[in-house]
């Protein structure tokens, strides 16, 4: 018995202690993951706050958008021009969402809205296959995948891009949401979508511009992801992993997706290598949702998110 | 309200018209059901296999007239690489009586070795599948020759020991494999776990969670432990993650070997130059340049019936050629039946018998244009493996090489486990040992 | 006009209670069991039994116990899938471990076992609510199906880490197992699935399923009326995972023969969620008609551009497949949000009114 607490609480701190530098490189990684999570989480996150919808699409948005781009690239299109075109699919896309699904569902409980999105999920996952094909394509984006080290600890230049991409977006997600009409807008409708309305806020407008900036979200997400695994299929599941992240930081919280993707990385990291082979490894998965879970124990509405006030 | 008639209207429509049942086979045909996934997260693997299956099978048909003038017809059904789809596919596709069924999916397979003797429909999982049915007593309709997965890992154990210069080499060796966490990721583990208490190696088992998206903790496991030697078992996105993540790191590549599902085309192509000098098994040759692929050129793909259509660059990727070579097997496998049933088409038991006389001599492969492709194999009553070799292949940034010779199981070590797994395995259900001595 | 109420009277509790009040209802029903039980196996081929109608039944059932706690109780629940692979592994350890065990009582132990770790997991509830309570339910999804893959003692030590259904016969009949028959096995699962539909729609409409449904509606307003928030969640979850346990159970046993922790996976969860929103909340008729559409549809449209004549690549065929599907799951929630069930409903008031509508 003493053993196993050893092995559980002593050891792994002491293996900490042992090697700082590859503690250092664990959490780093942990961070980078964290932020990889994140870029997924900003998406839900956006169109929850907006328009209450839980977008069970996201991850195939993210997919859908890598495709495109990928696509565009290799039909001999310029990055530059690849870009701006992707980005034009995502805002045709976002319009057509909110005419075919959002407007006729609109006062719909959340869980039909939430139904919905997994219908768009078939379609987009049908119709990216078939326009773009199934296979695994090489995103090149000119940033090289080197590591380099800084006093013994790696550090991988794709991932530091990843990171510092996520760093800028989120700065500029807050200034747009902090600073502009349009902003001011998205605001007043994530408070009370009736109170917006009434007073003169063009409800439809807001939900495209919102679709939009997730879809630009998207790009962004699946440019980092895609550059890791090369753009396929398989990147729509990493949706999977950006819901605990979401749960932590909270549905409605900007700022909440990228603490709470700090956490969730740098915990699950953290877990799987020190606590991990205790028994048998590849916790990384339900570790952290576990952890997600231990905090919403504390606070059941996420780090960041909205208070909830219960009345009768 | 005329909305809510038009959805009334499509229900109705798909209970009554609902899945009509399948028309039975034309009469004079084999019928060999195709399970493909050429849509879903691992189409970039399915694709390959599902057309080098139709080419050669279309091979077959238009330059011979058929197996010894039978023609083959087949069918494919898409099944996303989902047991369940898999399951409705072979359901629907068993109305046409087929004769044998390769699964291409570890899952679908599970699901058909208890069905096999009940439906009498031989199972080929070549290279994948459950390794205790190799044990042919005990398992008569499933074959998984050329090789399973315990023998792979004592070859690729043997490649080490033959690049460190010999098997005393081993000793203080540290040998990691990074598996997918899943029945097929862990089928290395036991064999690899004996083979390191033997030689006394070092062994870390690193599981890596479904899909295998992320493995940064994995691999920076591995930079700690700085292994001389890693071996992957993946599938799908993990392997084109791990190939990446071991190139970002900068572990040699030339130690990383891939099992033979671990290195396809595919696998490298995210990780671009880094995946230069990766590895993997094989037990098919990779490349178009066999006699076999001017044939498939020359009799399927100028007539316009390729798979790849105009696309032949892909003829003679690793998984393409693996499903030829396993098309190959189906059809002399019924071939071999035909000599003793005669040149006509045949039932699942008498296509069985033709799969456990199999014999595929140097001379039969010269004839089939495949010399070289893969290594003559034989398969018994006993044994479903075969005797079949294994080789490693290295990636050189533009195609895949062979770089090693055939090599031979460790067989004296993977045989009495998995006789003593196939009993267990076979206890499950209720399964008798037939005694071979008495087939013929 | 064959369809119509007027001139009976309800003239005892009994007959105000009853479950169908109409008549014409109760024939029906009646008629349709029996139907189901005759005609199918008399008439169905293997393709029928074992592709489309094994799989309804069984998704049915789980349907039905996710129906039970996330339509009735209105606790989202994504964890269908891990209590699902608690039921198989929990039948597959005790009819190995006991194979003199009928193998009914070992599909009710199973789904014993499958309610006590839904018990367990269905504790956050009390404190988490809506989609955050549903990824919450993922936690139990992810740590089961790792628990799973990881034990080797779940498997019985095999090396290929899968469970396997023996045989085991009920009254002298094989109803597991390879030798079993489709026919056979059709049977055992319509007779679950016929005893637990009649238990929830029994339950719903009694004490619990008033409570649960206080609690859906307004959970602080429930409690002030005096329903215990902490007995009536964990009994829906318990409950809940009953079914979905032995829905679990089935699933292997009288459908898949065998299975790894991959046939349990997260799909298995949102699988089950869609036929309970599509079918309809709160409703027991919904969950068969959504587990009816579920399965059907793709099938059906795999099938329709042959029975067209269209020849097209499986790929081609398959994308369209999946964009027609999503396309008309949003169509149906458009039309009709309520369900599948809203429809049945709004049918049976026309009937009523039929052929003379004013």
């Amino acid at each position: 018995m003493s053993d196993l607490l050893y092995m559980v609480l002593v050891a792994p701190f002491k293996d900490m202690a042992g090697s700082p530098a590859f503690l250092v490189e664990v959490l780093i990684g942990g961070v980078f993951a964290g932020l990889m999570y994140s870029l997924v989480a900003l998406g839900f996150v956006l169109i929850y706050k907006a328009s209450g919808v839980f977008n069970f699409a996201q991850g195939v948005m993210v997919l859908f958008a890598a495709l495109t781009l990928v696509g565009l690239l290799e039909r001999g299109a310029p990055v530059v021009v690849a870009l701006a075109l992707t980005a034009a699919v995502m805002v045709g896309l976002a319009y057509a969402i909110e005419r075919v699904v959002l407007r006729p569902l609109v006062n719909q409980p959340q869980i039909i809205l939430f139904m919905a999105t997994i219908g768009l999920n078939f379609f987009l996952e049908g119709f990216g296959e078939m326009a773009w094909g199934a296979n695994v394509k090489k995103l090149d984006i000119g940033i090289p995948d080197r590591s380099f080290i800084v006093r013994g600890v790696q550090i991988n230049e794709l991932e530091l891009t990843a990171a510092v991409t996520a760093a800028v977006l989120v700065t500029l997600l807050a200034l747009f949401f902090q600073t502009t009409r349009i902003g001011l807008a998205l605001r007043a409708v994530a408070d009370d979508h009736e109170a917006a309305l009434s007073i003169g806020i063009p409800l439809k407008t807001i939900w495209v511009v919102v679709w939009s900036v997730a879809g630009v979200v998207a790009i962004v997400a699946g440019l980092m992801w895609g550059a890791k695994s090369g753009v396929q299929f398989s990147l729509s599941l990493i949706a999977l992993k950006a819901l605990p992240v979401l749960i932590l930081g909270g549905f409605e919280s900007v700022p909440g997706a990228i603490v709470g993707g700090l956490i969730i990385g740098v915990g699950e990291k953290l877990g799987e290598v020190y606590w991990g082979p205790l028994v048998g490894g590849a916790i990384e998965n339900w570790f952290a949702y576990v952890l997600a879970l231990a905090f919403l124990l504390v606070r059941p509405q996420g780090l960041f998110g909205e208070k909830i006030i219960e009345r009768v | 309200m005329t909305l809510r008639a038009v959805l009334v209207g499509i229900l109705a429509l798909t209970v009554v018209a609902g899945p009509s049942v399948a028309r039975v086979q034309a009469a004079g045909e084999i019928f060999i059901p195709l399970l493909v996934y050429r849509t879903g997260p691992y189409a970039p693997n399915g694709i390959p296999i599902a057309n080098g299956a139709s080419d050669y099978f279309t091979l077959v048909n238009e330059r011979d007239g058929g197996i010894n003038t039978v023609k083959i017809a087949f069918e494919e059904c898409e099944d996303q690489y989902d047991t369940k789809q898999g399951v409705e596919c072979y359901e629907r596709l068993k109305a046409k009586n087929p004769v044998l069924v390769n699964p291409y999916s570890t899952g679908i397979t599970y699901q058909l070795i208890p069905k096999a003797p009940v439906d009498k429909i031989v199972v080929h999982s070549m290279g994948y599948g459950m390794t205790a049915t190799a044990d042919g007593r005990w398992f008569p309709w499933v074959f998984n020759f050329p090789m399973t997965y315990w023998s792979q890992a004592s070859a690729f154990v043997k490649y080490v020991a033959q690049q460190e210069g010999g098997m005393d080499k081993l000793k203080g060796k540290k040998i990691a494999h990074i598996f997918h966490n899943s029945p097929y990721g862990k089928e290395a583990n036991p064999t690899l776990e004996d083979l390191a208490r033997r030689h006394a190696f070092e062994l870390t088992l690193l599981a890596v969670d479904h899909p295998g998206q992320e493995q940064k903790a994995t691999w920076l496991q591995i930079r700690r432990l700085n292994p001389d030697w890693i071996y992957i078992s993946g599938w799908g996105v993990m392997n084109q993650v791990a190939v990446k993540e071991a190139g970002s790191i900068g572990v040699k590549m030339d130690r990383v070997v891939g099992n033979w599902w671990t290195g396809t085309e595919t696998d490298v192509i995210p990780a671009g130059d880094a995946a230069k000098g990766y590895k993997s098994m094989a037990f098919t040759a990779p490349g178009a340049e066999f006699k076999v692929h001017q044939d498939i050129f020359k009799h399927v793909y100028d007539k316009g019936k390729g798979a790849y259509g105009n696309d032949r660059a892909k003829v003679g990727e690793v998984l393409y050629n693996r499903m030829v070579v396993n098309a190959m097997l189906n059809v002399e496998a019924i071939r071999t039946a035909m000599t003793k049933y005669g040149n006509k088409p045949l039932t699942g038991e008498q296509v069985r018998w033709g799969f456990e006389n199999l014999n595929i001599t140097d001379k039969r492969l010269e004839e089939l244009g495949m010399k070289g492709m893969m290594r003559p194999l034989r398969v018994t009553c006993e044994n479903h493996e075969g005797n079949g070799l294994a080789f490693v292949q290295q990636w050189d940034g533009k195609k895949w090489n062979v770089v090693s010779d055939w090599i031979e199981p460790i067989r004296d070590v993977v045989r009495p486990k998995l006789e003593a797994e196939a009993v267990a395995e076979a206890k499950k259900l209720n399964y008798t040992m037939r005694d071979c001595a008495k087939e013929k | 006009m064959i369809y119509r109420e007027a001139g009976r009277f309800k003239t005892s509790y009994a007959s105000d209670q009853a479950i169908f009040p109409i008549v014409q209802d109760r024939v029906f029903v009646r008629a349709a069991v029996v139907a189901a039980f005759v005609v199918p196996p008399l008439v169905a081929g293997d393709y029928w039994l074992q592709a489309i109608l094994i799989p309804f039944l069984i998704y049915a059932l789980a349907a039905i116990g996710l129906n039970l706690l996330t339509g009735y109780a209105g606790q989202l629940s994504l964890g269908t899938g891990g209590f699902m692979a608690v039921g198989a592994y929990s039948a597959f350890k005790l009819t190995t471990a006991f194979p003199r065990l009928s193998i009914i009582a070992v599909f009710l132990l199973s789904g014993l076992a499958a309610a006590a770790i839904g018990l367990l997991f269905g504790i956050p509830s009390l404190r988490i609510k809506g989609f955050y309570l549903a990824v919450a339910t993922l936690a139990a999804q992810f740590f089961l199906i790792w628990l799973f893959n990881k034990v080797a003692w779940f498997t019985n030590y095999a090396s290929s880490g899968t469970i396997t259904a023996p045989d085991r016969t009920v009254l002298g009949v094989t109803v597991t197992g390879p030798n079993a028959t489709a026919a056979a096995r059709y049977v055992m699962a319509l007779a679950f699935v016929t005893v637990f539909a009649l238990v929830a729609k029994n339950l719903v409409r009694g004490r619990i399923g008033r409570s649960w449904m206080a609690i859906r509606d307004r959970d602080i307003a429930a409690e002030i009326i005096g329903v215990r928030p902490l007995r009536t969640k964990l009994l829906a979850f318990g409950i809940s995972s009953f079914y979905c346990g032995v829905a679990g159970a089935e699933l292997v046993f009288l459908y898949l023969g065998s299975a790894e922790t991959l046939a349990f996976d997260i799909n298995q969860s949102f699988l089950v969620l869609f036929m309970v929103i599509i079918g309809g909340l709160g409703s027991v008729l919904g969950s068969f008609l959504g587990a009816a559409f579920i399965i059907l549809l793709p099938i059906f449209l795999t099938r329709l551009p042959h029975s067209l004549g269209l020849i097209m690549s499986v790929a081609l065929q398959k994308q369209i497949e999946l964009m027609i599907f999503g396309g008309l799951i949003l169509f149906f929630l458009i039309v009709e949000p309520h369900g599948l069930a809203r429809l049945w409903q709004i049918g049976k008031e026309k009937l009523r009114l039929w052929p003379f509508p004013h």
